[in-house]
């Protein structure tokens, strides 16, 4: 007690600090007195980069700022192109992209519940959540190629259509029992294994709430940590699931629609206390909900076939054969590929409901091949930006179950 | 969403009282230019009268290569994005740093504590500064950087590159060895660019 002050570097290299993130504790005893994050360690520049590459040359770098919902970055990116070229996306597109969003969604919660409960001292719900990201990375795998940085989206619609086939596991170690057990799921097309995933998906949520809802010592550690008012939360810029936690309903999905949103039946849990504990509630019940939404979309998705890209030819390049024939279809193509398209001028800003929160493209366009600027708004900058205002007067221990329930990811907060 | 941006608009013009000048509406949005000197009132006007409750973005723009820009035209500005979580509207609001004046704007801070961040970060990639900042130092870039990467003039590459040195056993700094590239060159075409329009025949040919 008294005057002395203990200086902290919490990170960069601390596993609870959830990536490079350095911040400089002043400690009295162990009470935090000052916090200062220091961010940027893994600043790359996304948007100058951004600037100097095609529309489609950019699109890849959104997966790379949050890595652990990639769809959703992609999603806020192709809106805005959408916006300034002013073209429709087909709806089947859009079914996806809702559905691979909510997948994404899912994919994000389990990593955050994992590592946030590893923080606080829980070591199964990491391996549980390990387990349900890694249906999802099969999923998008099978759908485009890559498990992590799936480029997907594409302004004007999505890469391709899914698959008809789910791919099976082959071993020569494992028994034929064994490997018809893990192939169970895995014998119709892409899609029967989505709907047998979200079908699944609430009793695995079940088994995170088992594990954590009424431990004791999880509630110990989140219960009145951290309380965010709501006044205090919208002032300090909050979105998404933190905002909610606080008793906020703002949800952009049902307040600002964008795809088809506005055709599904959904729900937006909320919470009352603006605790650690309630931003895990709140999120728990989003992956339910998730799992509502993906259901939705498969079955709309079972019924209804369609074009899933734009067929402007200025956007969009042209089916392969028709590349053989046509002579319009070739130019298009290498003027596609090597110039890319280029956008009228003016500016847009498009906002997502990414896992996080809003996660917003402020894009300007001068009229040429590649953005004039683009900003990146994520929404676990804003979020750890908080810190400094909220640790203050709580334990060392409790700045962990901070960062963890703020769900930062630094390749978002850096850009 | 149509009918909340015409309430959006009958509101502003309540409020400013210019008559609906300085608005811009494009995409189904509006974008609001304000002078510096008025933006700490006209945003504390937004904030408590419009219940623009939130400040979603601050984000600096470099207009030095934008095409067809007006040659008087000022070379910053500062983008704020507001949201109204209470009648769900959004505004963007833009405010040009006159050239030959200090390279600041009013710090909304005050208004908007979520400002914070984002303007130590517009602060380092543009130089732009904001009066009335609690704490404006450099966030995103590295101890001891210099520059401000995000203006027009600023190399992608940078101007410095580091690597551990063997012999001194540190880290040292030097030039960039890299040489700029542009695989694909930034080209704007005219908004008539692809009309059926025959083009006139070059002066050089014959005319027929």
């Amino acid at each position: 007690m008294g005057e002395y002050r203990y200086q902290l570097n919490f990170g960069p290299q601390h596993p609870s600090a959830h990536g490079v993130l350095r911040l400089v504790l002043e400690l009295d005893g162990e009470v935090v007195v000052r916090a200062d994050p220091h961010i940027g360690l893994l600043h790359r520049g996304t948007e100058k980069l951004i600037e100097h590459k095609t529309y489609l040359q950019g699109l890849p770098y959104l997966d790379r700022l949050d890595y652990s919902s990639m769809m959703a970055n992609e999603h806020a990116f192709c809106l805005a192109v959408e916006k300034l070229l002013q073209i429709d996306v087909p709806v089947r597109a859009q079914y996806l992209r809702v559905m691979f969003d909510e997948l994404s969604r899912v994919m994000n919660h389990m990593l955050w519940i994992g590592t946030c409960a590893l923080d606080l001292g829980a070591m199964t719900a990491f391996l549980f959540g390990a387990r349900e990201r890694e249906s999802v990375f099969d999923i998008f795998e099978a759908t485009c190629g890559a498990r992590m940085h799936p480029n997907y989206y594409r302004p004007g619609g999505v890469y391709r259509d899914l698959p008809d086939r789910m791919p099976q596991y082959k071993s020569s170690l494992r028994s034929a029992e064994e490997l018809a057990q893990m192939n169970a799921n895995r014998q119709g097309s892409v899609l029967d294994f989505i709907d047998a995933f979200a079908k699944q998906l609430p009793s695995r949520v079940d088994d995170f709430e088992t594990l954590l809802t009424d431990n004791r010592i999880w509630k110990q550690r989140t219960v009145g940590i951290g309380v965010v008012s709501a006044e205090q939360a919208v002032a300090m810029g909050c979105t998404g699931s933190m905002l909610r936690a606080s008793g906020i309903a703002w949800d952009l999905r049902k307040k600002q629609p964008y795809a088809v949103y506005d055709r599904l039946d959904f729900d937006i849990p909320i919470g009352t206390a603006g605790d650690c504990y309630d931003r895990y509630l709140v999120r728990m019940e989003e992956c339910r909900q998730s799992a509502r939404l993906i259901r939705q979309c498969v079955d709309w998705l079972r019924v209804n076939s369609g074009s899933v890209m734009t067929d402007d030819r200025k956007v969009a390049p042209p089916p392969r054969a028709e590349i053989k024939t046509d002579m319009e279809a070739l130019i298009h193509h290498f003027k596609l590929f090597t110039e890319g398209f280029t956008v009228p001028a003016g500016e847009v800003y498009a906002a997502v409901e990414h896992p996080k929160g809003e996660f917003g493209v402020y894009m300007i366009s001068d009229g040429g091949n590649k953005p004039y600027r683009i900003k990146l708004h994520t929404p676990d900058f804003v979020h750890l930006s908080m810190l400094a205002t909220m640790a203050p007067g709580h334990m060392l221990s409790d700045v962990v179950a901070l960062i963890g329930t703020y769900d930062v990811v630094f390749g978002s907060v850096d850009r | 969403m149509r009918p909340s941006l015409q309430q959006l608009k009958k509101a502003l013009t309540g409020i400013l009282g210019n008559g609906g000048a300085g608005f811009i509406e494009a995409h189904h949005e509006l974008t609001l230019e304000v002078a510096a000197a008025q933006l700490p009132t006209t945003m504390r006007r937004l904030r408590d009268e419009l219940s623009f409750d939130a400040l979603i973005d601050v984000a600096g723009v470099d207009y030095r290569d934008f095409v067809d820009r007006d040659p008087e035209a000022p070379r910053f500005a500062v983008v704020y994005h507001l949201l109204s979580t209470r009648r769900n509207w959004r505004l963007r609001v833009r405010v040009f740093i006159e050239d030959g004046t200090a390279l600041a704007v009013p710090s909304m801070v005050p208004l908007w504590p979520s400002a914070n961040w984002m303007e130590r970060e517009c602060f380092d990639m543009f130089g732009i500064a904001f009066d009335g900042h609690p704490d404006l130092r450099r966030i995103l870039t590295d101890y001891g950087f210099t520059g401000y990467p995000f203006r027009k003039d600023f190399p992608l590459s940078g101007h410095l590159e580091m690597r551990y040195d063997s012999e001194q056993k540190r880290i040292v700094y030097e030039s960039v060895t890299i040489v700029p590239r542009d695989n694909v060159p930034r080209i704007v075409r005219g908004p008539h660019y692809g009309d059926d329009t025959p083009m006139s025949p070059s002066p050089d040919e014959p005319k027929g």
